[in-house]
């Protein structure tokens, strides 16, 4: 009997134990007493099961404080180290207490960094935030409070793909960003370019905000640093650029780099419209006719479209002699070299040099030209075969010829 | 048994002669008009094989190693390497990014795209830069004198 | 030579006794009356035919059936075989050309009422040959593996598809799956190269021993017209006279083939992509455009049978009774009923030609 109330009574307790909330093995007053309140203060203990800190065995004492195997009220008492939930100003530090500390971090992942919370004392948020403004983004903003996600989860607010709407919460809304006086539409001119195309298509390297702006230490790039930063990934443009004329003059300008003709959000897929001194040129913004930057506008489109233009021809030729059934595969091969002079060409526009750019064109032209000769060559073939063709055509009528006549020689005669 | 070809035929003998010249020259000089191409066609050509689907890249030794050569497949230009480890590699040429042609840096080990400093490795994988996409990688195949590369199946 | 000739024929004569066949053939003779042009029909599709086999034999040296290899082996015989490009060309115009006097010849045949006792095995093979050049004409055309290719498949055996009851195994049959793949194609060589041309084979064996045995048939206009006196009969023999004409249009045919290909090659066209959208504008080859434009006129629903499978039924029921004319059409001589079905050949032969130039307006 004693044996049979041991076992039972043991029993009970698994299954006691078994039985509590959810996600904790151990007894967590936190969560067995928050799960059961609505709104606000339900939420963090509904939230906690998907959060990456739970994953990696932290539950709510670690970050409030508190005695999670205390079910009174006394859990929650500060003078024994329940630390609630933090002011809005002091998040940072409530976050960077373990966020900063290398050795900690260590512990969970070697890999992170932890230097987010000094690279945000210098953002614009940080130090707004240090001034006493509550409205800006601290961690949470972006991260998320009991829900937090890695941020290489697709489904994170901060994800590459989720970065730009971010932002846009606040940095789109007109009514709170009024009083900082900055536009609101930046988040729409992104969504139009080019970055933001490449990035939803699925190059998650694709720039987002944070790429130019730094994501904890956000801040606009300065006028001077701008082509900096596209030259991060733009390389070849950025220096040719920089040892360009425009790279002097636009710093003394206080003229923004790139940004002066690709723009900074709206970044669009330039046209070779773009140079020269059309009515789509972003040239002749500056440039009058006359001045020696026009005349240099104009000669660099000019060989540009010849180029294009060649290009285009030979390509047609190709593809109608291809069809017809002609062997132009060398030709095609050729035609490929001056392909690669105009890619090439619409880097050195950077330069600003027709010299430069002409070094380029010429033997693309050159190789487009030789192309277009193997299509003519490759068409003209057919009239070799004409050729042929006439010689057995004159062979054919002798034989016709012949028949006929020995049909003609063979009934002239009288009928048996 | 009168025949129709009988010695007892119309017009003069000159005439006779000509139109069985013509008939049996015409006849025989096109016969040879067709005859001559169909003899030429049964004959393969000097490349017995389409060149869009295997090409010889090269010949044994012609490459030293931690260099490479660029070749022509179908119509597009394909690279060949020799590794420092002496392995033959065949990728696509085509940078994926413009379609500019990659080129091997012996300083670097790895295929570098000039246009716009695109980084590929010497399996094709794209490293760094704007590519978004590796470089098609070919079989390659010794076969006696030749190095051969071969779309893969 | 002449003495060279004697003594083969006569080695020829001891092994096979082909002095007889000489015999026979030296009195094969040919009517001769305002009508006998349409005779030369028949000897210049075997001909076209002979051209076909000899340029398909060539072509198959270099082709390969299958999806990775098949446009690109065309591409190679166009461009690196040498005459390739001739042979290739020669073969797609040959085709045409055939299917054009095969229907030529089945139309005079039909005018001229050749089908009338004891020709009607003569037409019923006839007619069986006629389908079996458009099959050669269907899975030939898919052969090169291009896009128009592909999709003109696609449709063609579609239509199949939509005989109820029958058509669900019709289609897995002809493509060799659901869908038009590497199989089709697998499977259409087979029926062009083996398949199709051993019916060929027997059929015109059969239909070339009845023109043989029962002689070329005399419209029946032009004998009322004999037995009224109003014309002689003449005949002219078959050898060397009519044969020599009938070289003289095929010498004609090589010309016209030979100038076809040099001056308008056929075309390569694109590699087929079957995840790629179909093209706009796709149609079959004109041989059947006059059911595909029918076929795009009727209503989705014509009484209670869907709309397609009207128009296929309605093609086979005209398609038999078109082949069972001889067993319908029985009088002897020329009469009324005979402008009846004289008529019926020429609403026939105008409505194929109305619906094809349809496609193109």
């Amino acid at each position: 009997m004693g044996r049979i109330k041991k076992v039972l009574g043991s029993s009970v307790v698994l299954f006691l134990a078994l039985a509590s909330p959810g996600w904790t093995e151990t007894k967590d007053s936190c969560v067995s007493c928050h799960s059961t309140l609505d709104g606000a203060l339900g939420r963090p203990a509904k939230d906690f099961g998907s959060d990456v800190h739970h994953q990696a065995g932290l539950i709510c004492s670690d970050c409030h404080g508190g005695n999670p195997e205390d079910d009174s009220m006394d859990a929650m008492s500060p003078a024994k180290g329940f630390r609630g939930a933090p002011a809005k100003a002091k998040v940072p530090e409530f976050c960077g207490k373990c966020h900063s500390d290398g050795s900690y971090m260590r512990r969970y992942n070697p890999k992170l960094r932890t230097d987010q919370l000094s690279q945000y004392a210098t953002s614009v948020h940080g130090q707004r935030l240090k001034k006493g403004d509550t409205k800006v983004a601290a961690c949470v903003d972006c991260h998320g409070v009991h829900n937090i996600l890695a941020v290489s989860d697709s489904r994170a607010p901060v994800y590459p793909t989720n970065v730009a709407d971010t932002c846009a919460r606040c940095h789109s809304d007109s009514h709170s960003m009024a009083e900082y006086k900055i536009p609101t539409d930046q988040a729409a001119h992104y969504q139009k370019s080019v970055h933001a195309t490449i990035l939803t298509d699925g190059d998650t390297s694709a720039p987002t905000c944070t790429t130019c702006h730094g994501n904890h230490g956000a801040t606009p790039p300065g006028l001077t640093s701008v082509a900096n930063v596209c030259g991060t990934c733009h390389v070849f443009f950025a220096q040719l650029f920089q040892k360009s004329p425009h790279g002097a003059a636009f710093e003394e300008m206080g003229l923004p780099g790139c940004v002066q003709c690709h723009s900074n959000h709206e970044i669009l897929k330039p046209s070779d419209e773009w140079v020269g001194v059309g009515s789509k040129s972003v040239c002749i913004t500056c440039h009058v006719e006359g001045d020696a930057g026009y005349a240099a506008a104009q000669k660099i489109s000019e060989d540009l479209a010849k180029l294009n233009q060649s290009q285009q021809q030979a390509e047609n030729i190709l593809a109608t002699a291809e069809r017809t059934g002609m062997e132009v595969s060398s030709a095609r091969l050729e035609l490929s070299q001056s392909n690669e002079a105009i890619v090439k060409a619409r880097v050195a526009v950077h330069t600003l040099d027709p010299a430069e750019v002409g070094k380029l064109t010429d033997p693309g032209l050159k190789s487009s030209a030789k192309a277009y000769e193997a299509g003519t060559a490759a068409l003209h073939e057919s009239n070799l075969r004409r050729k042929g063709l006439g010689l057995s055509l004159i062979f054919i009528v002798m034989a016709i010829a012949g028949l006929a006549l020995k049909i003609r020689e063979m009934e002239s005669k009288p009928r048996p | 048994m009168k025949n129709s070809t009988d010695a007892r035929a119309s017009g003069p003998p000159v005439a006779r002669r000509w139109v069985n010249f013509l008939l049996g020259g015409g006849v025989l000089a096109s016969l040879a008009s067709f005859l001559y191409p169909a003899f030429r066609y049964i004959i393969p050509p000097s490349v017995p094989e389409s060149t869009s689907r295997s090409v010889v890249a090269a010949k044994v030794n012609e490459l030293k190693r931690n260099s490479s050569k660029i070749f022509q497949f179908g119509s597009k230009p394909a690279l060949l390497i020799r590794t420092a480890n002496d392995e033959y590699k065949a990728i696509s040429a085509v940078c994926t990014h413009l379609s500019c042609t990659v080129q091997y840096r012996e300083d670097l080990h790895q295929v570098w795209c000039a246009c716009h400093n695109g980084l590929y490795d010497a399996e094709g994988r794209n490293i760094s830069g704007p590519p978004p996409r590796p470089l098609e990688v070919f079989d390659v195949h010794v076969q006696g004198e030749d190095i051969i590369a071969a779309r893969k199946a | 030579m002449p003495g060279l000739l004697a003594g083969l024929t006569q080695w020829l004569d001891d092994r096979f006794g082909a002095a007889a066949l000489q015999e026979f053939l030296r009195h094969k003779t040919i009517p001769l009356h305002r009508h006998t042009i349409w005779y030369y029909f028949g000897g210049m599709t075997l001909f076209l035919f002979v051209i076909q086999v000899l340029t398909g034999i060539l072509l198959l040296l270099y082709y390969r059936p299958t999806p990775n290899d098949a446009f690109e082996s065309v591409q190679y015989v166009m461009t690196q075989v040498r005459f390739g490009w001739l042979i290739r060309s020669v073969h797609s115009w040959s085709a045409n050309l055939m299917i054009f006097t095969a229907s030529v010849h089945m139309f005079s045949v039909y005018f001229l009422k050749a089908y009338r006792k004891p020709r009607e095995l003569t037409w019923v093979t006839g007619m069986f040959l006629f389908f079996i050049v458009l099959g050669f004409g269907f899975t030939g055309y898919l052969l090169p593996w291009n896009t128009l290719a592909y999709f003109a498949t696609k449709v063609g055996t579609q239509m199949g598809g939509s005989i109820p009851g029958v058509g669900k195994w019709l289609l897995m049959f002809l493509r060799g799956g659901d869908e038009v793949t590497g199989a089709t194609l697998t499977r259409f060589f087979g029926f062009h190269v083996a398949v199709l041309p051993g019916l060929a084979t027997i059929m015109l064996a059969a239909h070339l021993l009845l023109v043989q045995r029962l002689g070329m048939s005399v419209p029946p206009s032009i004998e009322a017209r004999i037995a009224e006196g109003r014309e002689k009969s003449t005949i002219m023999p078959f050898f060397p006279n009519f044969l020599l004409r009938d070289m003289i249009g095929w010498y004609a045919a090589l010309g016209a083939l030979g100038a076809l290909a040099a001056i308008f090659p056929w075309e390569l066209g694109t590699k087929a992509d079957p995840f790629a959208p179909a093209p706009a504008g796709i149609r079959p080859e004109w041989y059947f455009l006059f059911m595909f434009q029918t076929l795009k006129l009727l209503p989705s629903k014509v009484l209670f049978l869907d709309g397609e499978f009207a128009g296929i039924l309605g093609f086979s029921l005209a398609g038999m009774v078109w082949v069972a004319v001889p067993f319908i059409d029985r009088q002897v001589g020329f009469s009324r009923v005979t402008r009846i079905f004289t008529g019926l050949g020429v609403f026939a032969l105008g409505y194929i030609v109305l619906m094809s130039a349809l496609v193109f307006k």
